[in-house]
């Protein structure tokens, strides 16, 4: 299968261009923008879900976009398999489309978090963490919400735990998990998680603006490598 | 014509960070026998058929697909029906 991400622009999406930027000119990719009216995905082998504000996150975060008319298309390419990434309002939009379990509400401390966190990867052996490198104790990524505090019942939690899908948590630098460490009151400091069949993951924090050495932080490449490598191979 | 009125509301079980912040300005107010602050949404529209049950059926996809998540609230709503010369029926 060729490689190619779909950047998909909602209106008030406002991290499209750094994705863009970051897997065209960083790390050589094909990548195409998808308008959010269209349902043609433009055979890209995967969807990417940006950070923003859909729709103003009216409403809630994410439940205008998820009835756009590309959402039917990015559904049903999920639900075949397909590889999609949801970032910050991405994450939210892929909740509220239940692509993902759970919900997100707003964060324990009211105030929009912008800073950067670390991450222990809780599971490497997912399409999106196989190329994180043992030796990295925790990937040093932003994030940039208000709504990031991560809910689900004790049920589901439980099921996330025992089917492995929670894949990264807000921890110190050496991967420890701790409430001190916590941005935003998630629930298991729960900062990204993928779907029972792997194929759709959804983080809060933003690797596509940890990506470019000049900027002093690369820990994100390696998300988007994991992915460009299980397509090529 | 019907004009809806739909009361959403968080569940109980899910931690609302907003009443809890909203109810900490109840104390600095000086109030101090306010307790459980939860904050939900009003929302209103007309739906345009001549049938309740038309109008009820339709509330209820809008309500339970798109202005409520299941998973975190619950909702409710009223339907009272008026004529377009702006006089309510019931």
């Amino acid at each position: 299968m060729s490689l190619k991400f779909g950047v998909v622009v909602f209106p008030g999406s406002n991290c499209d261009h750094d994705a863009y930027y970051s897997l065209r000119k960083l790390l050589n990719y094909d990548v195409e923008f998808l308008w959010h009216k269209d349902t043609d995905l433009k055979q890209s082998s995967v969807i990417l879900l940006p950070g923003g504000f859909s729709y103003g996150d009216y409403l809630r975060t994410g439940a205008i976009a998820r009835f756009s008319p590309i959402m039917n298309s990015v559904i049903n390419f999920a639900n075949k398999g397909g590889i999609v990434i949801g970032i910050c309002n991405g994450f939210q939009i892929l909740l509220e489309a239940s692509l993902l379990p759970g919900v997100m509400i707003r964060n324990n401390s009211l105030k929009f978090a912008c800073k950067d966190v670390y991450l222990s990867v809780e599971n490497r052996e997912t399409i999106f963490s196989a190329e994180i490198s043992e030796a990295a104790k925790a990937l040093k990524i932003p994030i940039a919400h208000g709504e990031g505090n991560y809910f689900a019942d004790a049920d589901l939690l439980k099921e996330l735990e025992v089917n492995r899908q929670i894949l990264f948590r807000y921890s110190d630098e050496n991967g420890n998990v701790n409430d001190e460490n916590n941005p935003n009151g998630s629930q298991l400091n729960i900062a990204g998680i993928v779907n029972k069949n792997g194929n759709v993951m959804g983080m809060m924090p933003h690797p596509e603006r940890a990506c470019d050495p000049t900027l002093g932080r690369i820990d994100g490449q390696q998300i988007f490598k994991s992915i460009a490598n299980y397509i090529l191979n | 014509m019907f004009k809806a009125t739909v009361l959403i509301k968080r569940r109980p079980s899910i931690l609302d960070p907003q009443g809890v912040a909203v109810e900490k300005g109840a104390k600095h107010l000086g109030i101090s026998n306010i307790k459980n602050t939860r904050i939900g949404k009003l929302i209103e529209f007309d739906v345009d058929v001549k049938d309740r049950s038309d109008a009820e059926k339709e509330v209820n996809i809008y309500c339970s697909k798109l202005l409520s998540n299941p998973i975190m609230e619950d909702f409710e709503f009223k339907l009272s029906e008026w004529v377009p010369s702006g006089e309510e029926v019931k």
